[in-house]
C-alpha cells in the first residue's frame, strides 16, 4: 500500500509526518536539527529516501543535512557556498550598490533523475549545484551574471532564489524565481538565462513593466505541460503559456490577489491553488477566515475552500514554500502555517483537517508520495 | 589538550557534550585552536568563522578566563591557562533577540 510523507521546515526544526494512503492518521517525528532554522527539506525523486535539508541559524550559519533511510538519520554536507569569482554589487533597500553576501539556502530542489545532484537556491541570490550529493556546491554564475544582477533588489525576506523548476521533458530547461528580481529561465542547462517577466506589472518599481525588479513569490508547473506556467506575484496571480515568454493575469475573483504560494494538482493540469492573503502590509487571510482557493480552468474563476479550515480570528500566513501536493488519488493538498498549523486535504481540497496544529512558524511543506 | 566549551546548537550539530577537547599542535592561538577543532569535528567549518575568510562571524563570540577575547588577533596567543588546559576556551552565541 502507499503511504505519504510531509517533510516540514519550520523556524525552529524539521518535522516528518508519515501517513498510509489513506491520509487520515497521521505519525508526528521531531524536531530534527531542534533550535535551527530548517527553510527546505526535499526528497530525492529518484530515491525517495534520500532527503536533503537546509538547516541554517544567524549564529551559525548554513548547514545542509542529508538522510539516507527517509529521514530516520541524517548526516552533515558540505556547507560552503562560494560565489564564482567576484561577486559584485546589487540593489540595497535605498537603492545603492550593496555587495553581493551568501546568507542562507531557502530552497533545495533534486534532481529528477540522479539523486547525487541537487541544486540550491540561494540569498543573496544565486543557483548553486552538487553533483556528489551536497558535498560540494558550485554556482551556476550564469544566472547572477544574466547582466542585470546589479538592479536586483532585497525583498521583504531577503533577495532569495526561491523557486526552482526542472522541466521534466527537457533536461536543459529550468526555471527559477527571485524575490524581487523576477522570473529567469535557462534553456541551456544552467549556462546562460533569459528573464521571463514579460506581461507582469508591478506599481512598486519605478518602470511597471521593467525586465527585472518584480517581487515573484512562486511558480507552479504541472509535469505533463512544463511549458504552462502558475505565479503567485507579490500582487497578482498570472499564468503563462509559452515557457514564461508572456504572462497572463489570473487573478480573476479572489477576493485579494496578494500571496505566497501557488501550486497544481497532480492529476488535472488546468486545477491550481492559492491562498489569498489580505494585502502586502498585513499578512494574514482576509476577514480573519483562512480559505484556499482553487480554480479548475486554469484561473480567473476561482472557489473558496473552507471545508474544516478556521473560520474566524485566524491571522497566520502561508509563506512561499509552505504548500505541496502528493500523487495518490483523491490528491492530497497541504500547507503549513506561520501559527504552527499543517493542514492536509486528502480529497482535492474539498475538506480539510489540521495534521498538526501546534508547531513553530512553518516555512516549508514538501510531500512524498512513496509506493 | 585544550578544553573547548561549545553552545548548544553547536553540540547538537557536532554530537558532542558541552565540552570537548582538541590537540592544539604548536603555539596555542584561537586560529590553531579553531583549525584543530574544525579538524577534529568536520561538521563545523563555516559556523564559527568563515569559511574563505575565516573572519568570526558576527553573532559567534569567544571567551576565555573572564576576558572577551573576540576581537583579539586570531594569530595572538591564548591565555596560559587556556593552553595548559587549565581553563577552557569559551565559543558563545551572542545574546540577541528577546
Amino acid at each position: 500500500m502507499s503511504s505519504v510523507r510531509v517533510l516540514v521546515g519550520t523556524r525552529k526544526g524539521g518535522f516528518v509526518l508519515t501517513s498510509d494512503a489513506t491520509r487520515d492518521r497521521w505519525s508526528v517525528s521531531g524536531p530534527f536539527f531542534g533550535g535551527w532554522e530548517i527553510y527546505h527539506m526535499k526528497g530525492s525523486p529518484v530515491d525517495p529516501n534520500r532527503l536533503y535539508a537546509s538547516q541554517s541559524s544567524g549564529w551559525f550559519g548554513q548547514v545542509i543535512q542529508r538522510s539516507d533511510d527517509g529521514g530516520q538519520t541524517w548526516e552533515p554536507a558540505g556547507n560552503q557556498f562560494a560565489y564564482d569569482g567576484v561577486p559584485g554589487t546589487h540593489q540595497w533597500y535605498d537603492g545603492t550598490p550593496h555587495p553581493w553576501e551568501f546568507k542562507r539556502v531557502w530552497h533545495l530542489e533534486p534532481s529528477l533523475t540522479d539523486p547525487d545532484v541537487i541544486y540550491a537556491g540561494v540569498e543573496d541570490a544565486a543557483l548553486f549545484r552538487s553533483t556528489d550529493g551536497a558535498k560540494t556546491w558550485h554556482e551556476l554564475p550564469g544566472l547572477r551574471e544574466h547582466g542585470s544582477g546589479s538592479k536586483w533588489a532585497p525583498g521583504a525576506g531577503g533577495m532569495c532564489l526561491h523557486t526552482i523548476l526542472i522541466d521534466p521533458t527537457n533536461a536543459n530547461r529550468m526555471y527559477v524565481a527571485i524575490s524581487s528580481a523576477g522570473a529567469f529561465r535557462t534553456d541551456d542547462g544552467g549556462k546562460s538565462w533569459k528573464a521571463i517577466t514579460k506581461g507582469l506589472h508591478s506599481q512598486y518599481i519605478p518602470d511597471p513593466t521593467a525586465e527585472v525588479g518584480h517581487c515573484v513569490h512562486r511558480i507552479g508547473m504541472h509535469r505533463s505541460r512544463p511549458n504552462v506556467l502558475f505565479m503567485q506575484k507579490h500582487w497578482d496571480v498570472l499564468r503563462s503559456d509559452n515557457a514564461g515568454d508572456l504572462w497572463t493575469e489570473v487573478s480573476g475573483n479572489l477576493p485579494t490577489d496578494f500571496g505566497f504560494v501557488i501550486d497544481v494538482h497532480a492529476h488535472e493540469p488546468e486545477t491550481i491553488y492559492v491562498v489569498p492573503i489580505k494585502s502586502d502590509s498585513e499578512h494574514y487571510p482576509p476577514d480573519g477566515k483562512l480559505r484556499v482557493y482553487r480554480s479548475r480552468t486554469g484561473g480567473n474563476e476561482w472557489e473558496p475552500l473552507s471545508k474544516g479550515l478556521p473560520q474566524e480570528n485566524c491571522y497566520v500566513n502561508v509563506l512561499r514554500d509552505a504548500m505541496s501536493v502528493d500523487s495518490l488519488d483523491p490528491c492530497g493538498i497541504y500547507f503549513g502555517t506561520t501559527g504552527g498549523q499543517v493542514y492536509g486535504s486528502a480529497d482535492g481540497g474539498d475538506s480539510w483537517t489540521a495534521i498538526v496544529r501546534d508547531l513553530p512558524a512553518v516555512v516549508s511543506v514538501e510531500v512524498q508520495s512513496l509506493l | 589538550m585544550i578544553r573547548v566549551t561549545l553552545p548548544q546548537h553547536l553540540q547538537t550539530l557536532a554530537r558532542v557534550g558541552a565540552e570537548v577537547e582538541v590537540d592544539v599542535p604548536g603555539a596555542v592561538t584561537q586560529r590553531a585552536l579553531l583549525d584543530a577543532l574544525e579538524s577534529r569535528y568536520p561538521m563545523l567549518r563555516g559556523t564559527i568563522r568563515d569559511q574563505t575568510t575565516f573572519k568570526r562571524r558576527a553573532f559567534v563570540r569567544f571567551y576565555a578566563c573572564e576576558e572577551d577575547l573576540s576581537h583579539d588577533s586570531p594569530d595572538t596567543p591564548l591565555p596560559d591557562p587556556v593552553a595548559r588546559g587549565v581553563e577552557p576556551f569559551l565559543i558563545i552565541g551572542a545574546l540577541a533577540g528577546g
